[in-house]
C-alpha cells in the first residue's frame, strides 16, 4: 500500500454514501491508520447527486481539500454515469467499483475512456436478498475494501460486526443480515 | 495517555465542553455550529454535565444571556457562525467591555450575502475589534485543544477577556479525522475552578454592571481594555506551555513549518495551512526553500513576533478568505504588512491572495501557483499587483 490513498464516493442523496465513507474511515481508523472522511456539503436533496471522500494513510494527513486525483472510485447508483464525470482524475492504476448488474466491459463503454480498472457488483441483489430491503451502502462499502485492498478482509468484517452492534443497539435482528451483505459482496464484485 | 479516537471537529469540542463542565450555555442553532450545542445539549439530558443549557430564539439572546450568566459569575460557553455572529454584533462589544471571559466556538463560514453556508473568514474577521481574543485553529486537535486551554485564558486576572476559537465550517467542523483526546480528570484539574473576583451574585459585595460612562472615564476603561489584550499574549503562552506539559502538543502565538531557510513564505489561518504544508513537503522535493506561518492567536495581533519570523525571506504572501472589501487588502495582510514596517523590516517583498471566498475549495496546486508567484516576484524583484484572487474564475 502507497503512503496515501484516496477514494472518492459517487451516490445519491438517500442512499447513505456519506455514511458508507464515514463506516470506511472507522474501519481504517480501528486498523491503526490515518483517516479523514468528509461529504461535499451542497443542496441536499433526496436522489439528488452526492460526493463523499476518504483519505488513509499510515501517516497524518494535513491536505484539506477535495479530492481531485482519487485512487479509486465508488459509484453507489449506476445511474450516475449519464448525470457525473465519475471518473474524473481518477488514476489509471487505481480502479472504479459501480453498484450494477451489468459486467464490467458493458460498463466500460460509459466510463469516458477509462483504462484502469473497472469493477462492478450487484449490491441491489445482495441487498434484497440478504436485507430484504434496498440499501446499497453495505455492499458497496465491502466492495472498496475487497477492490482497493487497504485492509485485512477478516480485520475489516470483526471491526464491522462490532460497529454493528453499536449502530444498531436497538435492532439488532439486522445485524446478521448486514454481515451477510458484507461477506457476500467481498466474494461477489467482477472484474477484480 | 491521550486516548486515540476519530472526532468531526463539531463532535471535538462538545466534547471539550463536556469534560469542561461549564455552569452555562446558551446558545442557538446556526449551519455548521449547530451540532455543537446539539451535541451538548445531549450531555445536558444524559447527566454527564450538570450545566445549565439555555436554548434561546436568537444568537442576540444567546450573547445576551451569556453576558448575563458571566457577570452573575458563571463559566460560559456558547458556539455559532457567520450570521449568528452578526445577530451577537451589539453584545460581543458589551462582553469583551465588562471583561466577561465567556468561551465562544465560531465555527467560520461566509456571512450573507448572497446566501451561503460554506466556509471563509468573513465572519469572525468582522469581529477582530471586537475586542475579544481570537485563536484560529487548523485542524479537529487544534480546535479540541484550543477549546481546552480557553476558559484559562479568559479567566485570567490579567485578562478577563471573552475568548473566540475559529475553526473552518464543515471542512473542519464536519470531517471526521484522527484526534487525541485528553482524559476526563486531567482535563478538569488543568481547566480548574472558575472563582471570579467580583460578581453580581455575590450578596457580601454589592456592584453595578455595565452603567453609564461619559467623557470623565470611558477612555480610561477601555484603556484597561486594550492593556488586558496586550497582557494576553503572554497569558495564552503561559497556559499553552502548561498544556504542553500535559498533553505533548506545543503551542505558541503562531506556528512555523519549514521558515529556517524559507526564502519564500506563505501565511494563512485554519484548514488551508495544513493544504499549505502538503504543497511545501512537495515544493521542497523541488529545492524551493517554501515556509510557512499559521497565525494561531489573532488577537493579540503578534506583531513583533510575526515581523521577526519573516524577517529573513525575500517574499512573503498573505491569503486572506475574507474580503475586507476596502479597494485594497484582507485583514491578514494588512496587519503583517503593518508589522513588519513597525518592526523596521522593509526589505521583504509582500503579496496579498484573496481566496476561498464562500467554500471555494482551495486544492494544493492553488497554494503551489502562490509559490510560483513568489519566486517570480523574487526574481524580478517586482510585485506587479500587491491585491490579488486565488481560485477565482475568468
Amino acid at each position: 500500500m502507497s503512503k496515501l490513498i484516496e477514494i472518492r464516493w459517487h451516490g445519491r442523496g438517500g442512499q447513505g454514501a456519506k455514511t458508507a465513507s464515514l463506516l470506511l474511515a472507522d474501519a481504517a481508523f480501528n486498523t491503526g491508520k490515518y483517516i479523514q472522511g468528509f461529504p461535499e456539503y451542497g443542496p441536499e436533496r433526496m436522489g439528488a447527486p452526492i460526493t463523499a471522500y476518504n483519505r488513509i494513510s499510515d501517516e497524518p494527513i494535513t491536505i484539506h481539500s477535495n479530492i481531485y486525483e482519487p485512487d479509486f472510485v465508488v459509484v453507489v447508483d449506476d445511474t450516475l454515469l449519464e448525470a457525473v464525470d465519475v471518473t474524473a482524475g481518477l488514476k489509471e492504476d487505481g480502479a472504479i467499483v459501480v453498484n450494477s448488474t451489468k459486467t464490467p466491459d458493458e460498463i466500460r463503454g460509459s466510463l469516458k475512456g477509462y483504462k484502469g480498472k473497472v469493477c462492478t457488483i450487484d449490491a441491489r441483489k445482495i441487498s434484497e436478498e440478504t436485507l430484504g430491503k434496498y440499501f446499497p451502502n453495505t455492499p458497496m462499502l465491502a466492495a472498496i475494501v475487497k477492490v482497493s485492498g487497504i485492509m485485512d478482509e477478516q480485520a475489516f468484517l470483526d471491526d464491522m460486526v462490532e460497529s454493528f452492534k453499536h449502530k444498531f443497539a436497538k435492532k439488532p435482528e439486522v445485524i446478521d443480515g448486514n454481515m451477510e451483505a458484507l461477506r457476500r459482496s467481498l466474494n461477489e464484485v467482477n472484474g477484480l | 495517555m491521550s486516548i486515540r479516537e476519530r472526532l468531526s471537529g463539531n463532535e471535538a469540542v462538545a466534547n471539550a465542553m463536556r469534560q469542561i463542565n461549564p455552569d452555562v450555555v446558551a446558545a442557538f442553532p446556526i449551519t455548521p455550529s449547530t451540532e455543537v450545542p446539539q451535541y451538548f445539549s445531549t450531555f445536558v439530558n444524559n447527566g454527564s454535565v450538570d450545566t445549565e443549557f439555555v436554548p434561546v430564539e436568537s444568537e442576540h439572546s444567546a450573547m445576551s444571556a451569556c453576558v448575563g450568566a458571566a457577570a452573575a459569575g458563571g463559566r460560559v460557553m456558547t458556539a455559532t457562525s457567520a450570521n449568528g455572529l452578526s445577530l451577537m454584533w451589539e453584545i460581543l462589544y458589551i462582553a469583551s467591555s465588562l471583561r466577561l471571559p465567556i468561551v465562544m466556538s465560531c465555527v467560520n463560514r461566509a456571512v450573507s450575502g448572497p446566501l451561503n453556508i460554506h466556509n471563509d473568514h468573513s465572519d469572525s474577521m468582522g469581529a477582530r475589534d471586537s475586542g475579544w481574543i481570537q485563536l484560529y485553529c487548523e485542524t479537529n486537535q487544534e480546535a479540541y485543544d484550543n477549546i481546552l486551554m480557553a476558559n484559562r485564558i479568559a479567566e485570567h486576572l490579567n485578562v478577563q477577556l471573552p475568548v473566540m476559537v475559529c475553526y473552518d465550517g464543515f471542512i473542519t467542523s464536519h470531517s471526521i479525522e484522527n484526534i487525541e483526546l485528553e482524559e476526563d480528570d486531567k482535563v478538569k484539574a488543568f481547566v480548574g475552578e472558575y472563582n471570579p473576583e467580583h460578581y453580581l451574585l455575590n450578596k457580601k459585595e454589592p456592584i453595578a454592571v455595565g452603567p453609564l460612562d461619559l467623557q470623565p472615564y470611558l477612555f480610561e476603561h477601555k484603556f484597561q481594555q486594550a492593556e488586558a489584550m496586550r497582557a494576553a499574549k503572554d497569558v495564552i503562552l503561559e497556559v499553552s506551555e502548561e498544556f504542553a506539559k500535559m498533553t505533548g502538543r506545543k503551542y505558541g502565538l503562531f506556528e512555523e513549518y519549514k521558515m529556517e531557510d524559507a526564502e519564500v513564505a506563505i501565511v494563512v489561518l485554519n484548514s488551508t495551512a495544513g493544504t499549505a504544508k502538503h504543497t511545501i513537503d512537495e515544493l521542497r522535493e523541488k529545492g524551493v526553500k517554501a515556509g510557512l506561518i499559521k497565525p494561531r492567536v489573532f488577537r493579540p495581533f503578534p506583531v513583533t513576533e510575526i515581523a521577526q519570523a519573516l524577517k529573513n525571506v525575500k517574499a512573503v504572501a498573505m491569503l486572506d478568505k475574507c474580503d475586507s472589501t476596502n479597494g485594497a487588502a484582507g485583514p491578514l495582510y494588512t496587519e503583517v504588512t503593518s508589522a513588519l514596517y513597525t518592526e523596521g523590516i522593509t526589505g521583504v517583498k509582500t503579496v496579498n491572495y484573496v481566496y476561498g471566498i464562500g467554500g471555494r475549495d482551495v486544492k494544493s496546486d492553488d497554494i503551489e501557483k502562490v509559490f510560483t508567484d513568489l519566486q517570480e516576484i523574487v526574481s524580478t524583484g517586482k510585485v506587479e499587483n500587491p491585491f490579488r484572487y486565488l481560485g477565482l474564475k475568468d
